[in-house]
């Protein structure tokens, strides 16, 4: 079952990404332009700024494209991507259509598919990005499919994600392995366990999790959501998590607000276990004094889901070609290897590392793993993410059952 | 005949109450007037009215002239009036010298010159090298002293006097009115001075009382 | 030039909160042209009304909102009845004024920081006296009461209300009332209740309804303290306007209208128990009791002394953690005090803080400014015109307070949007300085009135111009209250969090805004570095607003007094 929901997913996306592939016209010979038009120009990048590693790594891409490209990049810090995404929506209904006020944009799911929904995007411009070449859109579908939507060009892949839970070996010794497990391992650690409150992205991720798990066909969950079958379907879930509530942390009845709010719940010992988009943050945050040493990462049996983040370039943006070649560099095995280096970010790369060329590969090489981070073996075959609908469904049904 | 000041008809309202019906007034040079009469008939409001800094409150018509020169349009600062109240008023954030250099006019403008009438002001005052003093440590007398000087040094036409000596004790407030109308003597400024002790008015002025013409409730005007 | 500054300051600074309020309820009954066709004039309501939670979301909103009123209230009455004639009453001011500085969201990080499970409070005691060797699994912050956000608020809001009692108290006879109630045999807090505070109340009044319509609506305590499923009111609006499905700022809109709503409601409750009580408190005045007993004379202090006293240690412990934890290395629970110290933090972060730290400086310096020029241009104006601030232009000038920031600055940013002025400095200082204003106006009125007016004639008598008296007379003598004025504007610009974040377009990043994002869970250190320096710049700028003057003027002790 589990393999041929993985087989579909990554035909469908091949197909798609060819079919993206050959849609553009090469444009290198107009790279020149761009760089020369970029020069100048300010750049107003729009971008979660929850996590200040990940400020620093984005300040870091600044002082480059200063120095490299005569860009000036701005970080706009965002506690939600949907803060932007209704900004250039109010733009645009207030018939702003220049001038924007923004410029670049970290995005995916379903935040991508509202903007390219509304035609609130510019693009497709990733063909034009020289360094679009070195994506591995073959052994990494998902840089061309954003939750099963196609990203027809209009989002250039940024990172890896992977759904990871951490968990303080020093407390837990036989953390559970299947979704399942929650429930008996919860009940004989009470209080000891939570997840972020859905809409947080982290939160919703554990809830899509559990579903793909614990769904009768997960395949329907590639596909929009049929509200007929929508009670059957997430049916399992609800039980389960009716199930799971009264033993975890404040019985259920509070959730810790984001991601980075539950690792500090770990690091706090108000926890055992916290969950990460990224398998490198506990190596990273472990260096950094931020978790106790003994933090380890583990993933379930059955695999765990992984998406890719992207920039996209709103449709009115102002600095448009400033934004490409931001955009440009951010794929490049300098940007990419810092941003795996758990020391600055430990964000996995969508760069195919064996077509690199030798420096390229080496600057991978020689970053350190992390003590706590798993092997790409260990990681094993992301599982694909559920259509956006599921997630905005889903986050609206849990909002109706767990928030009053 | 110039008369130092000349007051014309004026009459002088609080809100649509009359206070003073009509007034009018001769006072040649070096001469002084003394005005007196209840509390709140209206005393010194005419003297602000005089002065140009009349409260809106307040509404009166009739004509100022100093030197025959009517000066009823004219904004307080260009009256050439000076005023001296019952408190100094010197400016807290200025020493004695400063508070004496803002009364000079701006006109004299050299600074070794200004220096001097200010110096020379002190040794009038009886005060010589007091000009970096802090007025808060000076005396009541030679507050009081510092602040005539001041009014003196902005060469005013006229001297209005606000019940000035009400402060000060037996001994000190004839000292003081012996030193106000002897300058005032010397320079022939016309004065006007309000007061509620007969004492206070020199030999031979004139003196006008005014009546309370509305009967009211608590005596004093507005003050905000 | 000068007649236009008052009809001027009221144009810009009410005509966009009008306009805002319009933008606001158009949308809250389907209609929002920019988005194509509206929808029905109910529906926006009814999606209001379905959404999951709205009915604790209101409740919790309710309950912090009136509940820390009402303790602030308390607490503020208590200290004054209780202390009024003691020797520390005089210094409670000196206190009181950093306390005011601290910025809302610096105050509700570091309450945070304390209260937590695994916060300073429980480590100090665990486990030796606890027995927790594991931090407890307590609903502390973010309880489903909403108990934290009240606390923290009522904690911030005693400070304002006692300055302005204290402030209202020099304008009433109180001294003498409360001595002739006691050569009646009338106990101290009774004399106080009696006599004083029916004189006092009346000028608190709007000041309190400020506190009340601050508590139902603020977001950036309540994004920190309040739990989230369901949030208060304001910060589900906040969220649905930044929904990417942009039909929710319909039910965005609606809410938004609602939090109005329910703070005018609770204003009129207010009035409506404060006339009550009036009418009994008349009774009980005249009914003679006299408090004299030692429970009545004891009881008050000792209350007021601890509540205030824990109240005061809180605040000042929040802010000791914050600095704490700036500084701290790896400092678990549970740990007392952090193992190891070092300034690494602050190095690391020296250059990221410089940006927002830039622009929370401009953005208030230029705020104050104007605010302290437009203040200055009404007060001559009103004295040269002669009659000043009506009750009504008073209440003019507290409406950016009394309604909901998120009420009416939604439907600013479509306005800005349209004169493509959002994300500019312009904008961004246009909508701090609706804050500052009215601050900065309540703390120099009363001292710019009463500076005396035979000054004014004096300095005019001796051939000054209008110009020179202002400039040589009046600012100098007034040097300190102004400065204090724009101390506590400077002050109040640096605590705003929704405005920054409307008018700014997300492009200016204060101290505020960054401390307020990070606390969503980031690094401990890096929060305690932002809010800390959040914390200390009023504190700085109050300390400034002291100084300066006392150095200036240290050889004129005829100013010390004037404040």
């Amino acid at each position: 079952m589990r393999h041929w929901l993985r087989g579909q997913a990554r035909i469908g996306a091949v197909v798609l990404a060819l079919a993206a592939f050959f849609s553009v016209p090469a444009q290198a010979a107009d790279w020149q332009d761009t760089l020369k038009a970029a020069r100048g120009q300010t750049v107003y990048w729009n971008a979660w700024a929850g996590d200040e590693r990940i400020n620093g790594y984005i300040q870091w891409v600044a002082e480059k494209v200063q120095a490299e490209y005569g860009v000036t990049l701005r970080h706009v810090k965002l506690s939600d991507t949907g803060e932007a995404v209704s900004r250039v929506l109010a733009e645009k209904a207030a018939g702003r259509t220049s001038d924007g006020s923004v410029d670049l944009i970290w995005l995916n799911g379903e935040n991508f598919a509202a903007m390219k929904q509304n035609g609130l995007l510019h693009g497709p411009f990733t063909q034009a990005l020289p360094n679009f070449a070195l994506v591995d859109v073959m052994g990494k579908p998902t840089t061309l499919v954003d939750f099963t939507v196609p990203t027809d060009g209009l989002e250039a892949p940024w990172g890896m994600a992977q759904f990871v839970f951490m968990v303080d070996t020093a407390r837990v010794s036989a953390p559970p392995r299947t979704i399942p497990g929650f429930i008996d391992w919860a009940r004989a650690n009470p209080g000891r366990f939570t997840y972020p409150a859905p809409p947080d992205f982290i939160g919703s991720t554990f809830l899509k999790q559990a579903l793909s798990e614990l769904a009768a066909d997960p395949s329907v969950l590639l596909r929009a959501v049929d509200e007929a079958s929508f009670a059957g379907v997430s049916a399992p879930l609800w039980a389960y998590l009716d199930a799971l509530h009264p033993h975890l942390w404040r019985q259920g009845q509070g959730f810790p607000k984001t991601g980075p709010a539950l690792r500090q719940l770990l690091d706090d010992g108000e926890v055992d276990m916290a969950l990460s988009f990224h398998p490198g943050e506990a190596s990273a945050l472990i260096a950094e004094d931020r978790l106790p040493k003994t933090v380890r990462t583990f993933v379930l049996q059955g695999g765990t889901i992984g998406n890719t983040h992207f920039v996209a370039i709103p449709f009115n943006a102002r600095a448009k070609q400033g934004a490409m070649v931001v955009a440009n560099y951010l794929l490049s095995p300098e940007a990419q290897a810092r941003k795996q280096d758990p020391a600055h970010w430990g964000d996995f790369t969508v760069l195919d590392l064996d077509a690199l060329p030798a420096a390229g590969q080496q600057r991978f090489a020689a970053i350190e793993r992390g003590i706590a981070t798993l092997s790409d073996a260990e990681l094993g075959t992301a599982l694909p993410e559920p259509h956006p609908s599921w997630m905005t469904r889903i986050e609206a049904e849990w909002l109706a059952r767990y928030n009053r | 005949m110039t008369a130092g000041l000349r007051l014309c008809g004026v009459r002088l309202w609080l809100q649509d109450a009359p206070l003073i019906e009509r007034l009018d007034l001769a006072l040649g040079a070096g001469e002084v007037a003394t005005l007196m009469g209840p509390s709140g008939v209206g005393k010194s409001s005419l003297l602000a009215f005089l002065c140009g800094t009349l409260d809106p409150a307040f509404r009166a018509e009739g004509q100022v002239l100093i030197e025959d020169r009517d000066v009823t349009s004219l904004a307080p600062e260009h009256r050439r009036i000076g005023i001296l109240f019952q408190d100094d008023l010197l400016f807290p954030h200025l020493s004695v010298g400063g508070n004496l250099g803002f009364g000079l006019p701006a006109s004299l403008r050299d600074r070794a010159a200004r220096r001097a009438r200010i110096d020379e002001a002190l040794v009038e005052a009886d005060m010589a090298g007091f000009a970096d003093r802090d007025p808060a440590t000076l005396s009541g007398g030679q507050r009081a002293r510092v602040a005539l000087m001041r009014l003196l040094l902005s060469d005013p036409k006229l001297l209005l006097l606000d019940e000035p000596f009400g402060k000060l004790d037996a001994d000190l407030r004839e000292r003081f009115r012996h030193f106000v109308f002897d300058h005032a003597a010397r320079r022939k400024l016309p004065v006007l001075m309000v007061t509620h002790d007969i004492q206070d008015a020199p030999e031979g002025g004139q003196v006008i009382r005014l009546e309370s013409l509305t009967p009211s409730p608590n005596g004093i005007g507005l003050r905000r | 030039m000068l007649r236009l500054v008052p009809p001027l300051t009221l144009l810009l600074f009410l005509g966009p909160v009008v306009a805002g309020l319009a933008g606001t309820l158009l949308p809250a009954f389907g209609y929002l042209p920019a988005l194509g066709p509206g929808i029905g004039v109910l529906a926006p309501w009814q999606a209001l009304l379905d959404y999951p939670g709205i009915a604790r979301s209101l409740s919790l909103t309710l309950a912090s909102g009136i509940l820390s009123t009402v303790l602030a209230l308390f607490l503020a009455v208590g200290i004054c009845a209780a202390f009024h004639e003691t020797r520390w009453f005089v210094r409670l001011r000196g206190v009181l004024a950093p306390l005011l500085a601290l910025p809302h969201a610096a105050l509700a990080i570091g309450f945070a920081f304390l209260i937590a499970p695994s916060g300073w409070l429980a480590r100090l005691i665990s486990p030796w006296l606890t027995g927790w060797d594991r931090p407890p699994d307590i609903a502390s912050v973010a309880d489903p009461l909403g108990l934290s956000l009240t606390l923290a608020l009522a904690m911030k809001e005693t400070p304002f209300l006692l300055l302005l009692m204290i402030a209202a108290l020099n304008q009433v006879p109180a001294a003498q009332m409360l001595r002739v109630a006691r050569s009646l045999g009338y106990g101290p807090a009774t004399a106080w209740l009696k006599a004083v505070l029916p004189l006092v109340y009346r000028q608190i009044r709007l000041p309190l309804y400020a506190v009340l319509a601050y508590g139902l609506s603020t977001v950036d305590m309540a994004i920190i303290l309040a739990p989230g499923t369901p949030p208060p009111l304001a910060v589900l609006v906040l969220r649905w306007f930044n929904d990417p499905d942009l039909a929710m700022r319909f039910q965005a809109a609606a809410g938004a209208v609602l939090l109005c709503g329910l703070v005018v409601a609770a204003i009129l409750l207010c009035r409506g128990i404060e006339t009550g009580i009036a009418r009994l408190g008349i009774i009980w005045a005249a009914a003679g009791g006299r408090g004299a007993g030692w429970v009545a004379r004891i009881l008050p202090a000792v209350l007021a002394g601890t509540i205030g006293g824990l109240a005061l240690t809180l605040s000042i412990l929040s802010m000791a953690v914050l600095g704490l934890w700036s500084l701290a290395g790896a400092w678990r629970y549970p740990d007392a005090l952090p193992p190891t110290v070092t300034l690494e933090g602050w190095m690391r972060q020296a250059d990221a803080v410089a940006m927002p730290l830039s622009t929370t400086l401009w953005l208030a310096g230029a705020a104050t400014l104007a605010a302290l020029l437009l203040v200055l241009g009404c007060l001559e104006q009103e004295q040269r015109r002669g009659h000043g601030l009506s009750q009504r232009g008073l209440w003019l000038l507290y409406a950016p307070l009394l309604v909901p920031q998120i009420g009416f600055l939604f439907g600013a940013q479509i306005l800005l949007v349209r004169v493509g002025l959002d994300g500019t400095a312009i904008a961004l200082v246009w909508s701090h300085l609706l804050f500052v204003l009215p601050y900065v106006f309540l703390a120099l009125a009363d001292p710019y009135r009463a500076l005396d007016a035979r000054y004014t004639r004096t300095a005019q008598c001796l051939g000054a111009g209008a110009f020179r008296v202002f400039w040589q007379v009046k600012l100098p003598i007034l040097l300190r209250p102004i400065l204090i004025a724009a101390a506590i504007g400077f002050a109040v610009s640096i605590g705003q969090y929704l405005p920054t974040l409307f008018a700014g377009a997300g492009r200016y990043a204060t101290l505020t805004t960054e401390a307020v994002s990070l606390a969503s869970g980031a690094n401990r250190r890096v929060i305690g570095i932002y809010a800390f320096l959040q914390g200390a710049l009023p504190f700085l700028g109050f300390w400034l607003a002291l100084l300066l003057p006392a150095w200036l003027y240290r050889h004129r002790s005829g100013l010390r007094g004037v404040s």
